[in-house]
């Protein structure tokens, strides 16, 4: 009885999941299959392979500019937000002081709010501070918004860590800081390479909050956004596609750390 | 280290002078009291063991002697030194935990150095003193080893050895065999005692196995609900049991509800000598101080007798336990050395200086 329903189930679930599944990879597959189209972004099907359009990309100094600036703004801000984010998860696991159920939703609370506010609000706060437009103010806008995102993945590395550790090096005559940098930090290593690799990744992609606070460098989705209003070229679609081979690559990272972390608590 | 180590200290005399005061120390979780006044002394290089139930306040009370915890009121000293006001790196004491809590982002090595290294201590000295600690408890050859790949027992070890190397002046363990298995568990314990006897540190125990307790210690505090319910050597504590608790918790026991009169307690079938005062009065009596007499045989005339019929008689390899009842509600337990099968009414016998009169 129990064992035909699973099945009559999967007869009308197979089709639906396979169209969900179009409609989210084919465009990417549509991507990739014409940035290889000598003939370009015109006529289908996809017709003479070439790599012409990706040696354009690497000949194209304007393109790696905006690489090497999302770099930068991608790795400062990970940097900002893992240092932030510890602090924040460190308080929510460890101190008792009033207001912390605010302080907790106010730390999340970029996660939620959409990228448009995040970066009206950053580019008025600039404005009032006096601070003119530039990579700089690209990756404190990151760094900051991204901070959430480093709390609650380091939040849940602290949660699932064994305290007795910590007390035994209390316990073995270090201080509170030799036991912070000798014991708890490297307790933490799996879940900061994790939120460090997904913080990345969010920068790197990253838009709204990056049109605001764009003074005269390109990141890289900024620049290809510039691009696309003069009309599509393959070009783009060449650089799109490594992009989409990095995430990729670095959000598998990420998920098989977190699932090494999980593995380890239990 | 401690020069007056070599022979246990009798005991409730502290042989080689208190070293640690426990002194009317309380502890509440919210409204929970967990420690009620509890005051206790610690000889040098005694071996005490705080036994109680879960919940009896032991970990709680070892927790504020490490520092982990601090007293809502009372004071702890050590060696003249107020110790509750240190946090737990200033303390001169250092703890097996339950469950080891070893680093496992160290090999054994580093793990056993960590406090040496901690205290500044020079590279030349933490390495021969790893050394000793890692050949004290027999894990030379695990040295480059993560903890992760070692066994409960081997890990056990490291434990030991991390804590013993900063020569503690007293050693702190938190039930530190209960998760071991039965034989492991003999093994450690018979280790353990030949090391403290050994390096002559004073160990603090907790366990709530009174078995352990009594193999292991020079002295038990036995904890309930918080408070000190008696403390003496595990002979005293099972001859002289201070209350029915005390007596119930520690080996078996027979509690018998009688009534003194001139000299005489009566507790249903059962009458003997005794020189408490007049009134009502509880008293335990051992199992195995009760014994049957062999039919036809005279029972010793100071001895209080009487009759009881053979329940049950559950074997039990060196002795034997018999379920009697004497009496329409009367029913007590004898131990009697492993005999032939028994069977309906026989005559018991036993001393009345072993039935111990208890508080309630």
């Amino acid at each position: 009885m129990n064992a035909t329903t699973p099945t009559r189930r999967a007869t009308w679930l197979m089709p639906y999941a396979i169209a969900v599944f179009a409609f989210i990879y084919l465009p990417v597959v549509v991507l990739v299959g014409y940035s290889f189209n000598r003939d370009g972004v015109g006529g289908f099907p996809p017709r003479h392979f070439t790599l012409h359009w990706y040696g354009l990309l690497f000949a194209d100094d304007a393109i790696w500019d905006a690489v090497l600036n999302s770099l930068l703004v991608a790795a400062g801000s990970v940097a900002l937000a893992l240092t932030l984010g510890l602090l924040a998860a460190l308080a929510l696991d460890r101190a008792d002081f009033p207001g912390k159920a605010l302080f907790r939703r106010l730390v999340l609370l970029p996660l939620i709010l959409p990228g448009i506010i995040t970066g009206l609000s950053l580019l008025m706060f600039a404005v009032f501070a006096g601070a003119p437009l530039s990579l700089v103010t690209v990756f404190l806008g990151h760094g900051t918004a991204l901070i959430s995102v480093a709390t609650t993945e380091l939040f849940a590395g602290l949660q699932k860590m064994d305290r007795a550790q910590e007390e035994a090096s209390l316990d073995l005559g270090a201080t509170p800081w030799q036991t912070f940098w000798r014991v708890t930090l490297p307790n933490l290593k799996l879940p900061l390479i994790a939120a460090g690799l997904l913080i990345f990744t969010l920068s790197m992609d990253e838009i709204a909050v990056t049109f605001f606070l764009i003074g005269r460098d390109n990141t890289l989705p900024m620049e290809i956004w510039g691009r696309l209003r003069q009309g599509m070229t393959p070009e783009i679609n060449a650089i799109s596609t490594l992009i989409f081979v990095v995430s990729v690559v670095l959000i598998s990272i990420w998920y098989r750390l977190r699932m090494r972390t999980l593995r380890n608590a239990s | 280290m401690n020069p007056s180590s070599a022979s246990s200290p009798s005991p409730g005399v502290a042989s080689g002078g208190t070293l640690l005061e426990v002194r009317s120390v309380a502890k509440r979780f919210g409204t929970a009291k967990v420690l009620n006044d509890v005051s206790l002394n610690i000889a040098a290089g005694e071996f005490l063991t705080l036994l109680g139930e879960s919940g009896s306040g032991k970990t709680t009370l070892l927790r504020l002697i490490a520092g982990f915890e601090a007293p809502a009121s009372g004071e702890i000293w050590m060696s003249g030194q107020r110790l509750d006001l240190l946090p737990p790196y200033k303390r001169p004491v250092n703890t097996v935990f339950q469950h080891y809590a070893l680093f496992p982002h160290l090999n054994v090595r580093d793990n056993v150095a960590y406090g040496l290294r901690a205290r500044g201590t020079a590279a030349s000295e933490v390495a021969g003193r790893v050394d000793d600690a890692l050949r004290m408890v027999k894990m030379q050859e695990f040295a480059a080893a993560r903890p992760g790949r070692l066994s409960g027992g081997q890990q056990q070890r490291v434990a030991l050895a991390r804590a013993l190397v900063n020569r503690p002046q007293l050693l702190l363990l938190d039930e530190p065999l209960s998760a071991l298995d039965a034989n492991l568990r003999k093994q450690m314990q018979s280790e353990l005692k030949a090391l403290q006897r050994e390096l002559g540190i004073t160990f603090l125990f907790v366990t709530h196995d009174q078995e352990e307790a009594m193999a292991l210690s020079d002295r038990i505090a036995l904890l309930r609900g918080g408070t000190l319910e008696q403390i003496a050597s595990p002979r005293e504590i099972y001859k002289r049991p201070a209350t029915a608790y005390a007596a119930q918790f520690i080996g078996q026991t027979n509690l018998l509800k009688a009534e003194v009169r001139a000299g005489v307690a009566v507790c249903g079938a059962l009458r003997w000598h005794s020189r408490e005062a007049d009134g009502p009065a509880l008293f335990s009596l051992r199992p195995e101080d009760i014994t049957y007499v062999p039919g036809g045989s005279p029972p010793p005339s100071s001895a209080a007798t009487f009759r009881g019929t053979i329940q049950q008689q559950l074997y039990g390899g060196a002795s034997e336990t018999l379920e009697i009842a004497c009496g329409p509600t009367q029913a007590l337990r004898v131990r009697i050395r492993a005999a032939e099968p028994l069977s309906g009414e026989l005559q018991f016998v036993f001393s009345p200086e072993d039935a111990i009169r208890v508080k309630v």
